[in-house]
């Protein structure tokens, strides 16, 4: 696809690829609503500029969903009442896919560490950061 | 209108910048904020871009005749992971955004957005680096201090590319690093501190205290430093009052949305004071 090298990421893959998982929040990389992994790692789409991109694999939610990881975190996510309003949720997902790539046995400083850049409104960490801790356990019992 | 350039070499890069007027972009996390517009709408630029995310030669990373060289394009993730990399930049790099950021954002971009906040900047100046500035016909060296001329200004002419950071290898005895900030993470710094010293006999026999975001440059008084050097425990405690004054004078904040000038300037005091008293009076190397 041939794109301004300088248009934000984000509305690249919003409006020319129709992928809606991701969303503007603020705008300027703070609340993770737009978060994409990029080569795998999670960045913020909002201020990526499609230049950045060229010839990396950019991932969202919509990409990721027939794997393992997702789907464990969906059903961790359920179990843990992680999901409210639900607008910081597929940032919260992503963040968490990255970081399950990452790491095999993250800690709870791991998790929370891994989160810093997704901001939830409804201020639901609590039950995030367990139901990334739940993903992880589930997991390691695999 | 497609406006940018995708080098894949550095003397691809600088032949672009000699034959146009471009704006270096590495990992963007400062200039898009800068130029964004509304929601839903791209930035816009007033040069196109040149983009440095495919120039191998600015990551790379390498220790060379006594000196640590890290290129423009390594990643304050990198900072944190790498052990090549000195104690208080990596600790620097691990509070600096979010993960997120990090991931993306250099430590050149950190250096040539030039603010008085930057994070890298306190190491960077306490530790004496230089910086090397490339042009398609020439090379230059100099110290971060003349690099960065004010709050958000640099000598860098509009040919040149900041293609790395240099840093003396040193051990120091004592290494500190203290960013104040609202939260944790996310926070632009209200007060950026780093500290370093070194004994030797009894006495203290190296200082380097420097401060971000206290004034329209990083803060770093090597006359004052030396007033402190080859003393030891008693003389240090001795001289310390007049050394907080004569900090005093350097430190001139302003008030912003993120902190007011007055609670920047007793808390910069007060970070230099808790440096003296508990990292380098307490050491046991001054007993």
């Amino acid at each position: 696809m041939d794109v301004p090298p300088e248009h934000r990421l984000l509305d690249v893959l919003r409006d020319e690829f129709g992928l809606r998982s991701l969303k503007e929040g603020c705008g300027e990389g703070e609340c993770g609503a737009c978060a994409v992994l990029v080569d795998g790692k999670v960045v913020t789409s909002c201020i990526l500029p499609a230049g950045n991109v060229d010839g990396h694999s950019v991932e969202t939610l919509e990409g990721i969903r027939e794997t393992e990881n997702f789907k464990i975190i969906q059903e961790a996510f359920k179990k843990s009442g992680a999901v409210q309003c639900g607008f910081c949720t597929p940032g919260m997902v992503i963040s968490a896919e990255a970081l399950l790539r990452e790491k095999t046995n993250p800690t709870m400083e791991d998790i929370r560490n891994a989160i810093s850049g997704n901001l939830c409104r409804c201020t639901g960490y609590n039950m995030i950061i367990e139901g990334i801790n739940t993903a992880v356990q589930k997991r390691e019992e695999k | 209108m497609s406006e940018g350039f995708i080098p894949q070499t550095l003397e691809e890069a600088l032949e672009i910048m000699t034959a146009n007027k471009v704006i270096p972009i590495a990992g963007g996390t400062d200039l898009m904020v800068q130029h964004r517009r509304e929601g839903g709408i791209s930035p816009r630029f007033e040069e196109p871009l040149l983009f440095l995310d495919k120039i191998d030669r600015l990551k790379r990373l390498e220790i060379n005749s006594g000196q640590l060289i890290i290129g423009s394009g390594v990643l304050l993730r990198d900072l944190i992971k790498e052990n090549r990399i000195p104690n208080v930049l990596s600790e620097t790099a691990r509070q600096m955004a979010a993960v997120t950021t990090r991931n993306v954002a250099t430590i050149g971009g950190n250096i040539s957005n030039a603010s008085p906040a930057a994070d890298t900047l306190p190491f960077l100046y306490a530790v004496n680096a230089s910086i090397v500035l490339q042009s398609a016909e020439n090379v230059r060296e100099m110290p971060i201090e003349d690099f960065i001329t004010g709050p958000g200004q640099t000598c860098r002419k509009s040919d040149e590319l900041l293609v790395e950071v240099r840093i003396p290898v040193e051990n120091f005895d004592v290494e500190y690093y203290r960013k104040v900030g609202t939260r944790k993470a996310m926070a632009l710094s209200k007060i950026s501190f780093a500290g370093l010293a070194s004994f030797s006999e009894g006495k203290l026999s190296d200082i380097r205290i420097a401060l971000g975001a206290v004034a329209p440059k990083i803060v770093r008084q090597k006359d004052i430093e030396n007033r402190l050097k080859d003393l030891d425990g008693k003389e240090i405690k001795e001289a310390f009052p007049e050394i907080r004054k004569g900090y005093e004078k350097y430190i001139q904040p302003i008030d912003d949305a993120r902190s007011s000038k007055e609670y920047r300037k007793a808390v910069s005091l007060d970070l230099i004071q808790a440096f003296i008293e508990d990292k380098i009076l307490k050491n046991k190397q001054l007993e």
